[in-house]
């Protein structure tokens, strides 16, 4: 029901989302987040992207993740996988499939697990500019994201 | 003895990925980040008490206050950027 998986080699979202969904004629939602690499951040053109991470907790650190997900909204399924090293724009970087019995807590299931991907599982980025090689600073909004589920689950 | 990790701009600006220090030297993340931190320069500048440093013990979000024992691994890295 749960999986979650790095990768370095190219990633098929729709594959991610059949898999997904295969042999459970009880799901009635699947809602999917598809992270793509943009050729711009910070106003600069951005040519390559450099996916670092800390093997062994990035798993872990997602199937607790997923696994919280599914436990808060009684998902019935929920895929996480993130490609790393060297990729281009346009190239998913991550996908996050949920599915559910109905839409709202996929929505939400979905929202949730890619909000704390963002600030808790240990990836890094690094973009080649026409400037260079530069780490990409961790945003503030994904924190405040991340901290409006925290709020949510203490008034439940 | 603890293995201490580097990630991402820290491994890159301290040129390591990794080390072993002492067990007997270290009994918190916090008397290890002092340990560094009194190397100076890049040690001192990365690690300041003012500085986001993320911490993992044996793969797990920890904190300043988290116990260390010998065989631990810990990982000092800046706050993540994926998805």
């Amino acid at each position: 029901m749960i999986h979650v998986r790095v990768q370095d080699q190219p990633l098929d979202p729709h594959r991610e989302v059949d898999l997904l969904r295969a042999d459970n004629p009880g799901i009635g939602a699947v809602v999917s987040f598809i992270g793509l690499m943009r050729d711009l951040n910070d106003g600069d053109r951005v040519q390559k992207l450099y996916l670092e991470h800390y093997p062994g907790m990035t798993e872990r650190a997602l199937q607790k993740i997923a696994e919280e997900a599914v436990q808060r909204w009684e998902l019935m399924g929920c895929r996480v996988v993130h490609r790393v090293g060297e990729m281009c724009p346009t190239d998913p970087i991550v996908v996050v499939a949920v599915a559910g019995q109905h839409r709202k807590e996929a929505f939400l299931g979905c929202e949730f697990v890619i909000d704390y991907l963002k600030t808790q599982a240990p990836f890094w980025k690094k973009e080649t500019t026409e400037q260079g090689e530069r780490w990409v600073d961790a945003r503030v909004s994904d924190d405040e994201a991340e901290q409006r589920w925290r709020k949510t689950r203490d008034s439940d | 003895m603890i293995e201490v990790k580097y990630f991402a701009r820290f491994r890159e600006e301290l040129g390591s990925d990794r080390e072993q220090i002492e067990a007997a030297k270290v009994d918190t993340v916090a008397t290890l980040l002092t340990q560094l931190r009194a190397r100076g320069g890049v040690w001192l500048r990365l690690f300041g008490e003012e500085q986001r440093v993320m911490i993992a013990v044996n793969q797990e979000v920890a904190d300043h206050a988290t116990l260390l024992k010998d065989g631990d691994e810990v990982a000092l890295f800046p706050p993540v950027t994926g998805g």
